[in-house]
Parts: structure tokens; C-alpha cells; sequence
């Protein structure tokens, strides 16, 4: 079993520090960004973290590629510790795909120099050779190889999607990291660019982590899913599993909240409406994370952390942060009126 | 007679690349407490369209009509339009942000609105019916939380607040545009289920701009699909998704995962990019990437076609091929074989 894991990230912490002070900065608060994460991504499956914003689920996948030194914790690939500053081997492997395919490409340079870099960087290939590979690439991903030498602006949101796969596919690593690679792009442009994930998957045999905050594309993606909450996993489960039977009343509450294009089904549904907004990272509240929303919350929630582990009658890898699990078909429509009054304070701009 | 009725409303720009047809002929009608989902992709046309209704898009050229209570908004004067636009007709927009005044408390903002429209109001009742209003969108503490500026309030706080403020005057027809696209799933389940109970107790009409089907599924009693600056399909909500003709549509629900494609098929995505409106293609705008294109298709333009009572659809397909059941998928198959010459064009 242990063989296969191609990620471990033990124990992981992410804060951030708030300086003030004009000549000698102190720093005033923190911002929890990740705040002890356990994870495991096993070779050639799709890992989908879902969570709303500012729960972390970026600043983990950065840390993971190496982008963030950890505050705290750490993290293997292929059963060795990735450094604070990695070295080329480990950056050959692990690439990453970004959300703005407008922002994240530079508008000046050429397509096939945006594609061949990592050629050059890494020292692979050069000239004709380089030419050749880049072309090859942007093959595969279906894109024209004739548009070698376009610039950015002279394609479509889509296209530019393509073209960021074409780059993290230059080095043929093992990992890539895609930072919600569909959320800025039109549905039928969406589905293009998924189909597309998915075939260089089958094809090149290589590891997604995917977020995204639309939960049926994580479920579609996914082999398993991991659940943010306030820079905690609070359930990780196969996608089938925790999308049939969730136990976090989090889970529940976001599952029933995600529309569904379907109006039969939008009419069954029972929305949880959970009260308030995400309570910001600096101080986030003590114990489960959750405790201040959850419809089931008790005394104990506030005192005691509930760990990440697998719940009575669930499967050995269903892990649930959770106290009170949820049980199938149990009713959580009822918020407390009491508790939600008070946890709406505003989030400072960090949150959003 | 409906509260608002658009006629062949049409908006083009000069830009210097050309002349954008950005609405090239919609007509369509809501009535009161009547909820109108406007679906489509980023460049369909779907913003801009009401945003001309408002007044909102200087510089267009824009022909056609929109009755409101009778009064054509298009021919009426920059002072008549704002005498419109907030207690008659008023809009949420998308990025709560930046439509709210960031040196402004947002109370002072809502009194401001009050008393440009209701000049005999005193500020002070003004305010009162601000804090009232905060409340009733679920802003606690609305008496504190008036006094707040837009940075110390959440996105999803801000977005109530602007609600606050569309219903400020009590319009008859609020235009929400993307009004949950910025916000995170759990808050948008909120504001959904706030502005259908606002609805619902004022009895507004409401026009509800998303590219989301599935907010459309949630809470639209009649939608239009707009595709290239054109409604390609206009139905109810129910026939859209279990008995929609137009191909369009239909990509459109085969290409999202919780969708009639999704559960485990393959996603089927609909080929292709939209086209330019600068020059948009011959015949059937979406014939480029449809996969029943038949000769007539790029030559003639459908048009908007009653296929069923009350869903009208602009394809030249069979009118009774509806759905994406085996059945309709033959009856279109059938009608392709015939009307296609060239092989693989």
C-alpha cells in the first residue's frame, strides 16, 4: 500500500504572518492559512480538494510544489522530503497548471518560447530539437502546431488553457498540480479542457491534484476528495463514497447548497442553508473549525478538536473530522437560530 | 398585458476592429412576480441587452422596443429613464464590491438612494427604513451594521446589502445579474434562497442573468437561452432540461458533470469557439459547431419557431424532436441525412 503513495504531506502548517510598523515591522497576527493538514496522493489517481474560498486549499497545493516553504510539518514525494527551496530533480516532477489562462501566461512572448522554456531551464533540448518537442506538445494538447509562434492574445480563454497543460506536460513530470484549471472558462469550453485532463491522463499515466470549488467537476475528476474547512481537511473519502454518503455536517451542508442542473432534483433537494460566512483565518475559532455554523454542534466541539479518522461503519479510508457524524438520511435543515446570530461577524479582507 | 415587453431589441458598438452586433434581435416578455432566466456564454449578449433596457450602455446603437407598463424605455429621456431605475425597475449586480461606494457607509448609501427618489422623506425615517431593510436581508445587528463601511462587511454581506438597496423603493421588476456568480457556494445557497422569499413576499418580477444552469434550474419559471446576441431557445423551465430542441441547449447540458452528460459518461463537450459578432458566421449562428448542420443551416436563418406550446426554438430541425432521448436523437439523425448534400462539411 505504501508503495504507491506518490505524495505524503504530514502534519503540514501554512501561516502567514501580518506585519506592522513602518521601520521595525512586528508581526501582529497570523493568518492560518493551512493549519495541519495529513494527506496521501497514490500514484496515477486524481485527488480533488473542494472548499470555499480562503479556506487554503491553494496555499496547500503551493506548498505541496514547492512554491511556499511550510511554517510547520512536512511533506514527501516519492518517500523523500521535499526542502524549503527543492531542487531541479524534484521540479522536473511535480508542475502545475493555473487558473487564469490570461494572467498566467506572459502576453509578450511567444507561444512555442512560453511552451519551451522548461526545455531551456532544464537544459533538455534547444534549437531544431526544442522546436520539434514543443510542437509534439502542443499536439497533444490540441492545439495547432503551425500557431507556433502566435502570442497569447491571439487565443481563445480555452486555447490558453491548453497551451498552460502544453507547458506543465514539457518536462513529463509525475505530479501536476491544477489550481481550479476550468473555473474561469465558459461550460462548453469547460468540458473540452476536462475531457482533455483527462485523456493525458490515461495516456501518460500521471497524478492530478485538482481543485475547484465546483463540486461536480471535483466529482467528476476525482478518485477521492478531500474536504477543506478554515485550513483543515475535515473528511476525505473516495468521490463515490462521499458524495453517497457524507458525514460532515460541512460536507452535507456544501453538497446541498451546489446546484444541480436538473429541476426534478433542485425541487427534492433540502438546501441546508448554513447561517453566516467563513470566519476569517487569523483567529479562526477554537477547536472544530466548524463549530460556530454546524447544525449539530455541542459543548464539546468548542473544547476538544475532533481528529481525522475513520467514523463507526464507515470504510478504513472514509476519514471524518467530526464529533457527531452525520448518519444517512438523518435532517439537517435545522440551523440553530441562536449560534448563527453571532458568528456573522465580517471576515477581514483576508477571507475573500 | 405583460410588465415588460421587448421587441426586437438589437445593440451593436463601433469599435475600431469593426462594428460589434452585440444583441442582434431578442424579443421576449415578463410578467409581474414572474421569475425570467437569461442563460448564455461570456460575449451572447445577455449583460448587455438589459443593461440598454436601463440605459446603461452609452455610445450603443440600439433599435427596437421595450414597453414597460406601456412607456417604450428606449425613446425616453436620460431624466425620464431615472425616474425609472430604482423605484420602478432596479438591478443587482454582479461584484458586490465595486458596485457598492467604498467611502461611503453603506447606510448613508441606501438613505442616499432613498431620498433622491422620495425627496419629502426625512433622513432620519430614511435611515430607518435602512436599517429595517438590512434586517430583512439578514444583515444582524442592522441598527450597528448600518453605520459600517462596504470593507467591513463579507462578499455575501455586501451582495444583501445591495439587495437591501434594489428593494429599497420597492421596483416591480429587479434585473440580478450573475448576482451569486463572485460568491462561494454555501453563501450563494443564501442568496438564492433570500431573493425567492423577497420575491415571493413583494411579488417582484425578477430577470435572472447566469451562465449557471443549475441557478436556473433552482429558481426560473421561464428561461431564454441566448446564443452569438440571439435567444436561440425560450421555454419553461421544466422543457429546457428533460424537453429541449435546440442543439445549442442541448451541448449545453451534455457538457456540464451534474448535468444530463455527467454521472460517470464521457462529458460531451460542444466543439469549438463562439464566433465574432463582429462578423458573425452565415445562416444559423451556431452552425459552425453544430453537429446536426444541415445545407440549409448556412445559408438561411431559422427562425424563432413555436415547436411546442409556449417553447419556441430557432433550428430548422423537426419540430417534435425533442429531448436528448434515443427517439428525437433518430428523428434528428433522419432530418440530417436528408437535408445534408455535402459529405463531412
Amino acid at each position: 500500500m505504501s508503495e504507491d503513495v506518490l505524495v505524503k504531506v504530514e502534519g503540514a502548517y501554512k501561516h502567514f504572518p501580518i506585519k506592522q510598523g513602518i521601520i521595525f515591522k512586528h508581526e501582529v497576527a497570523r493568518v492560518h492559512a493551512v493549519d495541519g493538514v495529513d494527506l496521501e496522493v497514490r500514484r496515477g489517481e486524481t485527488l480533488g480538494i473542494v472548499g470555499e474560498s480562503g479556506c487554503g486549499k491553494s496555499t496547500l497545493a503551493r506548498c505541496i510544489t514547492g512554491l511556499h516553504p511550510l511554517t510547520k510539518g512536512r511533506i514527501l514525494f516519492e518517500g523523500k522530503e521535499v526542502g524549503p527551496t527543492p531542487d531541479k530533480a524534484f521540479r522536473r516532477e511535480v508542475q502545475m497548471i493555473f487558473q487564469d489562462p490570461y494572467g498566467s501566461l506572459n502576453p509578450r512572448r511567444r507561444v512555442g518560447s512560453i511552451i519551451g522554456d522548461p526545455f531551456d531551464i532544464h537544459g533538455i533540448a534547444d534549437g531544431a530539437e526544442r522546436k520539434r518537442r514543443v510542437q509534439e506538445l502542443m499536439e497533444l494538447v490540441g492545439l495547432n502546431p503551425e500557431h507556433y509562434n502566435r502570442f497569447p492574445a491571439e487565443f481563445s480563454g480555452g486555447q490558453r488553457q491548453r497551451i498552460g497543460v502544453a507547458r506543465a506536460l514539457a518536462l513529463k513530470p509525475k505530479l501536476i498540480v491544477c489550481d481550479e484549471p476550468v473555473s474561469a472558462l465558459d461550460v462548453s469550453i469547460q468540458a473540452q479542457v476536462i475531457n482533455l485532463l483527462k485523456d493525458l491522463q490515461d495516456e501518460l499515466g500521471l497524478t492530478y491534484i485538482f481543485i475547484a470549488h465546483d463540486l461536480s467537476v471535483v466529482e467528476y475528476v476525482s478518485d477521492r476528495v478531500a474536504v477543506m474547512y478554515l485550513g483543515k481537511v475535515t473528511e476525505n473519502a473516495e468521490a463515490e463514497e462521499l458524495y453517497a454518503k457524507p458525514r460532515h455536517p460541512y460536507t452535507n451542508a456544501l453538497l446541498s447548497a451546489a446546484s444541480v442542473a436538473d429541476p426534478d432534483e433542485a425541487e427534492k433537494r433540502e438546501r441546508i442553508i448554513l447561517t453566516g460566512d467563513v470566519p476569517s483565518p487569523i483567529n479562526p475559532p477554537p477547536a472544530c473549525r466548524f463549530h460556530p455554523r454546524c447544525p449539530k454542534a455541542q459543548a464539546i466541539c468548542s473544547t476538544e478538536e475532533p481528529p481525522l479518522v475513520p467514523r463507526e461503519g464507515d470504510l478504513p479510508d472514509h476519514l471524518t473530522a467530526c464529533h457527531f457524524p452525520v448518519q444517512l438520511g438523518e435532517h439537517l435543515t435545522q440551523a440553530r437560530a441562536g449560534i448563527a446570530q453571532e458568528s456573522t461577524e465580517p471576515t477581514l479582507g483576508v477571507s475573500e | 398585458m405583460s410588465l415588460l415587453e421587448v421587441t426586437d431589441l438589437k445593440v451593436s458598438f463601433n469599435t475600431s476592429d469593426g462594428v460589434v452586433q452585440a444583441v442582434r434581435g431578442m424579443t421576449f416578455s415578463i410578467d409581474r412576480g414572474k421569475t425570467l432566466g437569461i442563460v448564455g456564454e461570456s460575449g451572447s449578449g445577455k449583460s448587455v441587452s438589459t443593461q440598454t433596457l436601463m440605459g446603461l450602455t452609452p455610445g450603443a446603437k440600439v433599435s427596437g422596443q421595450a414597453l414597460f407598463e406601456g412607456q417604450d424605455l428606449l425613446s425616453m429621456t436620460p431624466d425620464q429613464l431615472r425616474r425609472i431605475r430604482g423605484p420602478q425597475i432596479s438591478m443587482i449586480f454582479q461584484d458586490p464590491l465595486s458596485s457598492l461606494h467604498p467611502l461611503y457607509k453603506v447606510g448613508w448609501q441606501i438613505v442616499e438612494m432613498i431620498r433622491a427618489h422620495e425627496p419629502n422623506v426625512s433622513k432620519a425615517d430614511a435611515r430607518k427604513r435602512a436599517v429595517e431593510l438590512l434586517g430583512m436581508v439578514g444583515i444582524p445587528q442592522p441598527d450597528r451594521r448600518v453605520d459600517d463601511y462596504p470593507h467591513q462587511f463579507s462578499g455575501g454581506m455586501r451582495q444583501r446589502a445591495m439587495i437591501a438597496m434594489a428593494l429599497a423603493l420597492n421596483p416591480k421588476l429587479i434585473i440580478a445579474d450573475e448576482p451569486t456568480t463572485a460568491l462561494d457556494a454555501t453563501v450563494q445557497a443564501q442568496i438564492l434562497d433570500l431573493m425567492l422569499r423577497l420575491q415571493r413576499e413583494f411579488d417582484t418580477a425578477l430577470i435572472m442573468i447566469t451562465h449557471d444552469l443549475g441557478v436556473i434550474a433552482d429558481l426560473a419559471d421561464d428561461v431564454l437561452v441566448m446564443y452569438a446576441g440571439k435567444p436561440v431557445e425560450q421555454t419553461d423551465r421544466r422543457s429546457l432540461y428533460y424537453r429541449s430542441h435546440h442543439p445549442y441547449s442541448a451541448g449545453l447540458l451534455r457538457s456540464i458533470p451534474s448535468g444530463a452528460g455527467g454521472r460517470g459518461g464521457r462529458l460531451i463537450p460542444i466543439p469549438g469557439q463562439p464566433p465574432s459578432l463582429i462578423s458573425p458566421p452565415s445562416g444559423c449562428s451556431f452552425h459552425p459547431r453544430c453537429p446536426y448542420v444541415m445545407d440549409t443551416c448556412r445559408v438561411d436563418e431559422p427562425p424563432l419557431r413555436e415547436v411546442a406550446a409556449g417553447h419556441g426554438s430557432a433550428c430548422w430541425l423537426p419540430k417534435d424532436a425533442l429531448g436528448l432521448g434515443p427517439e428525437a436523437e433518430q428523428l434528428r439523425e433522419s432530418a440530417v441525412a436528408e437535408g445534408r448534400t455535402e459529405v463531412g462539411a
